[in-house]
């Protein structure tokens, strides 16, 4: 399903980010560690389609992202792959409702509203449907974030660093909200972070 | 939720920002337009009211002045001038018509004048209720006159001196209304209308009472009942009225011959034959005659050429304020994109394109430009509402009719391009976001 092949990165002539190659089939989990500064963010990108690659390939579900034009490629991205970032950020003058229902309308698909009270309720935070975003706790933030990832049913799910900034409680269940979303919508999950304590939570690790 | 939805909720979202925007916006564009509109009407009425006469006689003095006292009932006479030497230019072969005009009466700030049925031939005003004025004392209204003042075809009232309210009241002289014209959107839908005899009557019985001066009450039969029955059988009694019975039929004609050269009227409306009589006779009538002769067209163009430059300064005044408000769009999009590069950065992660983004900014500029208008445009209407009540309770002028202005299109187009132009370096930084740096870097 998502394959990367010799994918190398560089932001300037100094220093050129080279990555191991990346295969997972449906249904998998990896969870991949590094220090900071070692490029794990700029994986992501490359992966999300977000950064260009210097060179090598990135495909997901047989789709070679290179060969999308810029339009394509945000619509594709939009359908078939959620992101999760280390700090939530929504639209702020939209409610939580209508970010998802937003999230729905920029992917294409049709707006519908029991997709997003299920995925809110299947994350605990139904009660929040109507409020603004940045009123919430830290942790029901990243709950949310995790709603914008999962509500168009991706194939891909990339979180970056999404347990940073949460405490051992909050962590463990964001790893498993992450864990239970993906296999709701059986979609890869690929986590990409320093903390170690997600290492209890998947098997399948790499380390950069 | 859409990119319209989008583009309104971060509008409301910042409301301080927004408002100042639309409060510029609003004073630009409705300053502009409401000076667009009461120049139109202003012209229009001036157009419309000129319409015809090609030159007014009337007393030496400021030819504007007779102009706007003698065509548009809005200023005092110059004086008065003798019949006699009016009638005379009549007959002058270059003339088709003149309409004499005598005035310096009213009732309740609405000007009485005396003329012939020429005056509404002119205006080709056409009676609503009842018919034209024919014995002295005898008025016409005009639609607006009446409407306001509720006057009713029998009603009888006494002109008070002076074209103010509040005049010296003739109480002896009672008019009787006997028609109401129609609106014909000129200046005598704010006038009352009756016989030039009727003006002297009034007069010669107010500043002197000497015999033989009122032949012209002769059909005046009513109102005067008592005084008639009071000097019966006292044929030596001066008292006009009854005098004026007496000489019914004998002396009328003789006392017209007497004070014929004694009688004034205001100014006389003239209209050309031929266009060449433009070139001679006003001049041929300042120089040989005590009397001013004043061409409107000219007279009218003076007038708007020094209004203009009043004009123009407003203007100006109004484009700079629209121009601010353009700059006031720009900031307020510029910085709340500032703070919402992320939001686009993570709306491109959502599957936005840039050209929704660039939409998503434009739209916010456009929307807030429209808005403004829509305000201005309203708050012109108000504005030429309150300009049209001043006007009729000071001048007994009215707008009439609400135009909506090719000008006004521009504007609309100025309007929407100020929008456009303000929203336009926000909208190339956001087609040229760096998705993954504005991630990264927050």
């Amino acid at each position: 399903m998502l394959k990367t092949h010799s994918l190398a990165f560089s932001y300037n002539s100094q220093k050129t980010f080279k990555f191991p190659d990346i295969q997972l089939d449906t249904g998998q989990h990896l969870l991949i560690l590094g220090e900071s500064g070692i490029g794990k963010t700029t994986l992501l990108h490359l992966m999300a389609g977000l950064l260009k690659p210097q060179s090598g390939n990135v495909e997901l579900m047989g789709t070679s992202l290179n060969e999308l034009s810029s339009a394509h490629l945000d619509r594709f991205r939009g359908q078939h792959i959620g992101l999760v970032f280390q700090r939530p950020h929504f639209i702020q003058s939209l409610s939580v409702e209508k970010n998802l229902t937003l999230v729905q309308y920029l992917a294409g698909k049709s707006k519908d509203k029991n997709r997003v009270k299920a995925v809110l309720d299947s994350l605990g935070i139904l009660h929040k449907i109507k409020e603004k975003p940045q009123r919430l706790s830290q942790g029901e933030q990243q709950r949310v974030a995790i709603a914008v990832a999962v509500i168009n049913g991706p194939q891909l799910i990339l979180a970056d660093e999404p347990t940073a900034s949460l405490d051992d409680k909050n962590c463990s269940r964001v790893a498993t909200l992450l864990k239970e979303q993906a296999a709701a919508s059986s979609s890869l999950l690929i986590i990409i972070t320093h903390d170690q304590r997600l290492k209890d939570h998947f098997s399948n690790t790499l380390t950069l | 939720m859409n990119i319209f939805l989008l583009s309104i909720r971060n509008m409301t979202s910042r409301p301080l920002s927004t408002v100042l925007s639309l409060i510029l916006l609003t004073l630009g564009v409705g300053i502009i337009s409401l000076i667009l509109q009461v120049n139109h009407h202003i012209q229009e009425q001036m157009a419309n009211n000129v319409r015809g006469i090609n030159m007014v006689v009337g007393a030496k003095g400021s030819p504007l002045q007779l102009i706007l006292s003698a065509v548009y009932h809005i200023d005092a006479p110059t004086g008065n001038i003798s019949l006699k030497e009016a009638e005379e230019l009549q007959k002058n072969g270059m003339v088709e018509l003149g309409i004499p005009l005598s005035y310096g009466d009213s009732y309740e700030g609405y000007r009485i004048v005396g003329t012939d049925h020429n005056y509404p031939t002119l205006y080709n005003a056409e009676v609503a209720e009842g018919r034209l004025w024919k014995d002295p004392l005898e008025v016409t209204v005009g639609a607006s006159v009446a409407r306001i003042l509720g006057m009713k075809i029998g009603d009888t009232f006494a002109g008070a001196h002076g074209l103010s309210e509040g005049g010296e009241s003739h109480d002896d002289h009672q008019y009787e209304i006997v028609g109401i014209l129609k609106h014909s959107n000129s200046v005598l839908d704010q006038l009352i209308l009756t016989d030039t005899r009727s003006v002297w009557a009034v007069h010669d019985h107010g500043d002197e009472h000497e015999e033989g001066e009122h032949h012209d009450d002769e059909h005046d039969d009513h109102d005067h009942e008592a005084h008639d029955e009071e000097h019966e059988g006292e044929h030596d009694d001066h008292d006009h009225e009854a005098h004026d019975e007496e000489h019914e039929g004998e002396h009328d004609e003789h006392d017209h011959e007497d004070h014929g050269e004694e009688r004034e009227i205001t100014a006389m409306l003239v209209k050309f034959r031929n266009p060449i009589a433009l070139l001679q006779l006003p001049r041929r009538v300042n120089e040989t005659t005590n009397m001013q002769a004043a061409v409107p067209s000219y007279e009218i163009n003076r007038l708007f050429s020094l209004m203009g430059v009043g004009i123009d300064t407003l203007n100006t005044i109004a484009l700079v304020i629209m121009l601010v408000s353009g700059l006031s769009v720009f900031i307020s999009l510029y910085n709340a994109l500032r703070d919402r590069m992320y939001e686009m950065a993570l709306m491109r992660t959502y599957g936005a394109t840039r050209w929704q983004l660039v939409w998503l900014v434009l739209q916010e500029g456009l929307l807030l430009t429209l808005f403004g208008f829509l305000l201005g445009f309203i708050f012109s209407r108000l504005g030429l509402w309150l300009v049209s009540q001043f006007m009729q309770s000071s001048y007994h002028y009215e707008f009439a009719g609400w135009f909506w202005l090719p000008e006004e299109m521009w504007l609309l187009g100025i309007a929407l391009s100020i929008g456009l132009v303000a929203a336009l370096l926000p909208a190339i930084q956001i087609f040229n976001i760096n998705i993954s740096k504005t991630l990264a870097n927050d």
